[in-house]
């Protein structure tokens, strides 16, 4: 078997970088911490790619079925002889995968920054900070144990927090990244008790025999029941749960379109490509313990996936704000994978939903990193997020305009881009498994072509605007990214994704099914022509269709209100109802008591400090009296 | 006896050479040139601590008196590691005049009592224990006094003195009753001939108490504070880390080894004794005012926390026990580092000097706070793994009343934990202590106490070298 131990480089490199830029980047220009997190990232992407072709095409499949390798495993931190946390690098397809993914976005977003963050201040710290995450991110997808990954997934969360603040003098900017700390923070409560409730019933937390089909896991899951559910099944539910927030899935949303404060490239790598799409590999990491112990749960992940897919969508029709739009598109598309892990079976093409799952997230990973980036190419152009500020914009930014087009195609479903096949193989599984969740994905189908070619239109179609100076292309640095990731969204279509990447680790033969891409692609084309007729040129056809269906287009406008049923229930009913008795008590009572401890014990230490008298010879006569009371102890208490 | 036989007492062979050489070297030194003895012991040292580590033969010598295993080889390992910083930290205060003509009698005195502990830790006899606790405290009294005409030091020297002979009578008095109950000092032996009659209990008490006195559990500890507070800081760093630390392993390895057989009898006695000294520990740290004095009664209740390893009889609890004693070895050894690094600049040793500390000295500060935090048990520092780790040995054999009031204990030495990080950063002074440049020996020691107290507990293969070289009772 291959040794793949030097794929601990990968995580390491920028880790170093991260600790040599953040300590001492203040010392040298700011360029060269950009420089270094740049060169850094290029060479973990080098390692992930030559991981990839030796793990896919050089070694391939053993005996017809990938190997699940530890490339690397030490004990961490050990709680019985049994149970104990590594830390390690697991190798198998969905961590090659995520490697290739996580690099590859990285990398762009790094190089891209270079001219996107031009003269900002804090250059050095925004690079250092992007290594920190890279460093969390590929720690997380490697990780070899649930506990492992729940560690790196707090510190993508942090990366997350500190990325989102950069900008910290914005309040809103420092209000967005406490929002989206504490909200997936929230819904970590329950990935951990999730972990604490696997590992204690199955003695474990290695992910390789929690899926192991004849693990403690799957062995365990008849076990006791509490509301006509297994242990397992409550475990595995709440461990989706803090993927859920992470994902951004309905009602845990909330934090998403906020995040985009932060800065755009961090929004391509973190809140489009990577660190969201962590639920979704949670749960996959764990698939075949969902799937073989707690259908239950997966229906759950299926129906929340579902939803919010729908959700998202439609709220993505009205926004304005061109990252809101593509973050709501971002949650949308999540929901579409976590939809696809839902309907998926175990095994063969049982598992179609599975590698669909997988296969979406890769192609959604290149389109969306190039959406947002070249957003923030828009953006940088002329200085506003909303689309009411743009138009006509495809003169000014050819190269910016030809790769949005191309990435609208890609995530509308137009073959033969990539996201056609990925996104066909979701609506094929889903068929398969539920006509409802079907009908779903079929209407969010619609639904993604059309807001996507209404911001495209918007963006550069219609009107110039009043710019204060012209528009113009960004430089080489910005577009370079764009172009490759380009070609990346229209190429990874042809990977051979259902050899590569499958449930039960065994290749298998997926075919397109007329029956589903076809009309998949009508109603593709059907978005895209009303979005066409709406807004290729300036006409007051929406204005008159938001007025006529007012209620529904201020709904979504708004959001369908949650932030403010958030609100309501946070400061209306928790903080006045729950939070004020607890204070009081908390204030009246424990503090209270506290301060008896205190009074005890300070008042304790001055009454006995005579027996340190300084006397040697006092000391000896406590010495002996003290050996004389132990004995009189002893025969007292063994005297029998 | 061959060749390879003599090998097996590899340490303490080796830590006399170095202390023959450093004698004889004092012995033709003149003016200037006794400063060339701080790096020749240096690196002398640093040489046989490192071939320490090198993997080792285990036996027996002199019919069973001496026996070494991976056990023994390790405690001795971490006590090396010990000293190595000690002496790094000693330079400064070396080099002052006061006390250069007499810098070779420091480096003899503890070599001399480190090779009294290794003897204690692989003895396998009462005699050699004995004989190895008094070649260990005998010249720890001379270096207590070692700046003699302070008074307080010169008192220290002599309570020390006067105290260890207590002790070391009660401890002998004991011994010779287990010679006349048992007919033999060998601890295999005593062990098979144990018979539990009341003589030997009362042997039993005898011969714990005076290890009692050596690891200052409450309420044997009452010279603890007057030794520390008069002793130089450096002298005081050694008694608390190293003297202590050794103190313990014994314990531990006689308790295991000769006494199984009354082990529910000596649980009981642990379980006492660690209540009292980790709550009489704190009780007094909190009111502590000299930081030499604050520490002593901190690591007396540190010493209470021990006992929670040892008391479980198992092979995780050793385990835990050595890796608390070598997070204590990086922790302790930041805090008296800075300590003594200040105390050799200014002179000044209490608490209220310290007020505004971080805005003349950060980095002195920053590493003093990540002490303490080690010391308070907050993650992820060495500490917290320290008493996580012995917690859970604890609890394992279930004495979980005994682990809820370590916890209690623990919350309560937050408190005065963070008085000195308080007095460093917030508390305000008009002269603080004004900054200064430490030498490289400082700095190296405090580097490598920063770097243990940061790197063992997250980096596991420490805790796991430990564990393969543990054992139990069970």
């Amino acid at each position: 078997m291959t040794n793949y131990s030097y794929t601990l480089l990968i995580p390491l490199i920028p880790l170093t970088i991260f600790l040599l830029t953040g300590l001492s980047g203040h010392r040298f220009k700011p360029i060269y911490s950009g420089l270094a997190g740049t060169m850094g990232l290029t060479m973990a992407a080098f390692l992930s790619y030559i991981t990839a072709i030796r793990y896919f095409f050089i070694d391939g499949p053993v005996n017809g079925m990938y190997p699940q390798i530890k490339a690397i495993s030490t004990v961490w931190l050990r709680f019985t002889d049994t149970l104990h946390i590594d830390m390690g690098i697991l190798i198998d397809p969905i961590s090659v995968m995520m490697l290739v993914v996580v690099t590859t976005v990285s990398l762009m977003a790094h190089i891209y920054s270079l001219g996107y963050m031009k003269g900002e201040r804090g250059f050095a710290r925004f690079y250092s900070f992007l290594s920190l995450f890279s460093f969390s991110m590929l720690g997380l997808v490697l990780a070899t144990n649930i506990f492992q990954m729940y560690i790196f997934w707090e510190l993508v969360g942090v990366s997350s927090f500190l990325l989102i603040g950069f900008y910290y003098e914005k309040p809103s900017a420092v209000a967005a990244s406490k929002k989206a700390f504490i909200v997936t923070r929230f819904a970590d409560l329950g990935f951990l008790i999730g972990i604490l409730m696997l590992s204690f019933t199955t003695d474990t937390f290695d992910f390789i025999s929690l899926t192991s089909s004849t693990g403690p896991a799957i062995a365990s899951s008849a076990g006791t029941a509490f509301m006509g559910l297994s242990v397992i099944s409550w475990a595995l539910i709440l461990i989706f749960i803090g993927g859920a927030g992470k994902s951004a899935m309905f009602p845990l949303h909330i934090w998403l379109p906020d995040a985009m404060e932060g800065p755009t490239p961090v929004s391509a790598l973190i809140h489009a490509a990577t660190m969201v799409v962590a639920g979704v590999y949670l749960v996959a990491r764990l698939f075949p313990a969902y799937a073989l112990t707690a259908p239950d749960a997966l229906h759950v992940v299926a129906w929340v996936g579902g939803f919010s897919s729908l959700f998202a969508a439609v709220i993505a029709l009205t926004q304005i704000d061109i990252k809101r739009v593509l973050a709501f598109s971002t949650m949308s598309q999540i929901g579409y994978m976590m939809m696809a892990l839902g309907v998926s079976g175990y095994g063969d093409h049982e598992g179609l939903g599975y590698m669909a799952s997988m296969f979406h997230l890769f192609t959604h990973a290149m389109f969306k990193a190039l959406l947002f980036l070249g957003a923030g190419s828009i953006i940088h152009a002329v200085h506003s997020n909303n689309m009411t500020d743009m138009g006509g914009l495809r003169k000014y930014l050819p190269i910016t305009h030809i790769t949005f087009l191309i990435a609208c195609l890609t995530i509308a479903g137009i073959p033969p881009l990539s996201g056609f096949w990925s996104k066909d193989e979701i609506l094929a599984a889903a068929l398969h498994h539920n006509p409802v969740l079907f009908a779903i994905g079929f209407g969010v189908a619609g639904l993604t072509a059309f807001y996507m070619f209404r911001l495209y239109y918007n963006i550069f179609w219609g009107h110039d605007r009043h710019y204060h100076h012209t528009p113009h292309e960004s430089p080489l640095v910005m577009t370079i990214p764009l172009m490759f990731l380009a070609l990346a969204a229209i190429f990874s279509g042809f990977l051979p994704f259902s050899h590569m990447v499958t449930s039960d680790l065994k290749p298998f033969e997926a075919h397109t099914d007329l029956a589903v891409a076809i009309p998949s692609v009508l109603i593709a084309l059907a978005g895209i022509g009303v979005a066409t007729v709406m807004y290729r040129k300036p006409n007051t056809l929406p204005d008159r269709l938001a007025s006529s269906i007012k209620v529904l287009y201020t709904a979504s406008l708004r959001k369908f209100w949650i932030d403010e049923i958030y609100q309501f229930v946070t400061k209306k009913i928790l903080f006045a109802g729950v939070s004020r008795p607890i204070a009081w008590f908390d204030r009246h009572v424990i503090d209270a008591t506290m301060n008896l401890v205190g009074w005890v014990v300070v008042t304790t230490s001055s009454k006995i400090k005579g027996f340190q008298s300084g006397q040697v010879q006092q000391y000896a006569a406590v010495f002996i009296s003290s050996v004389i009371l132990l004995v009189l102890v002893f025969v007292y208490l063994f005297s029998n | 006896m061959t060749f390879n036989d003599i090998l097996l007492m590899r340490h303490e062979l080796l830590l006399t050479a170095v202390m023959l050489l450093v004698l004889i070297v004092d012995l033709f030194a003149t003016g200037n040139n006794r400063k060339l003895i701080i790096p020749l012991a240096l690196v002398m040292f640093l040489i046989i601590t490192v071939v320490g580590f090198l993997p080792a033969q285990y036996g027996k010598l002199f019919g069973g008196m001496y026996e070494t295993s991976g056990t023994t080889i390790l405690m001795k390992n971490v006590l090396n590691i010990a000293v190595f910083i000690i002496f790094l930290q000693s330079v400064a205060w070396l080099k002052l005049e006061e006390n250069k003509q007499k810098l070779a009698e420091y480096f003899v005195l503890i070599l001399s009592t480190l090779i009294g502990m290794n003897l204690m830790i692989s003895s396998g006899d009462f005699l050699m224990l004995y004989i190895g606790l008094e070649t260990a405290t005998i010249p720890l009294a001379a270096l207590a006094a070692y700046t003699h005409h302070q008074t307080k030091s010169a008192e220290a020297g002599i309570k020390l003195i006067l105290s260890s002979a207590l002790s070391s009578g009660i401890m002998l008095y004991g011994i010779s009753m287990v010679y006349g109950t048992t007919g033999s000092v060998s601890f295999t032996e005593v062990a098979l001939n144990w018979a539990n009659a009341p003589l030997q209990m009362l042997a039993f008490l005898f011969f714990f108490a005076g290890m009692a006195f050596k690891i200052s559990l409450v309420p044997f500890h009452l010279w603890t504070a007057d030794v520390y507070e008069g002793a130089p800081v450096n002298v005081t760093s050694y008694l608390s880390v190293v003297s202590k630390g050794s103190a313990a392993f014994v314990l531990m390895l006689v308790l295991f080894r000769v006494f199984p057989s009354i082990v529910d009898h000596w649980q009981k006695v642990l379980y006492a004794i660690a209540v009292l000294t980790m709550t009489i520990g704190n009780l007094f740290a909190l009111r502590q005012q000299n930081l030499k004095r604050f520490l002593a009664f901190s690591s007396i209740a540190q010493a209470g926390f021990i006992l929670l390893g040892i008391i479980g009889a198992s092979s995780l609890g050793m385990t835990t026990v050595i890796f608390f004693v070598l997070a204590y070895v990086f922790t302790n050894l930041a805090a008296f580092g800075v300590l003594s690094a200040i105390s050799a600049a200014t002179g000044k040793e209490n608490m209220a000097d310290y007020n505004g500390l971080y805005q003349t000295n950060p980095r002195l500060s920053l590493l003093l706070m990540l002490a303490m935090f080690s010391l308070a048990g907050i993650p992820p520092v060495a500490g917290f793994f320290g008493k996580f780790f012995l917690f859970t040995s604890a609890a394992s054999k279930g004495f979980y009343w005994l682990v809820f009031i370590a916890v209690v204990n623990a919350t309560i030495s937050l408190y005065y934990y963070l008085l000195p990080v308080k007095a460093m950063f917030i508390n305000k002074n008009e002269n603080p202590i004004p900054s200064f440049r430490s030498d490289f020996y400082t700095k190296a020691g405090l580097l490598l106490a920063a770097a243990g107290t940061l790197a063992i507990g997250m980096l596991s293969i420490g805790y796991e070298y430990i564990a393969s070289f543990s054992f139990g009772l069970q």
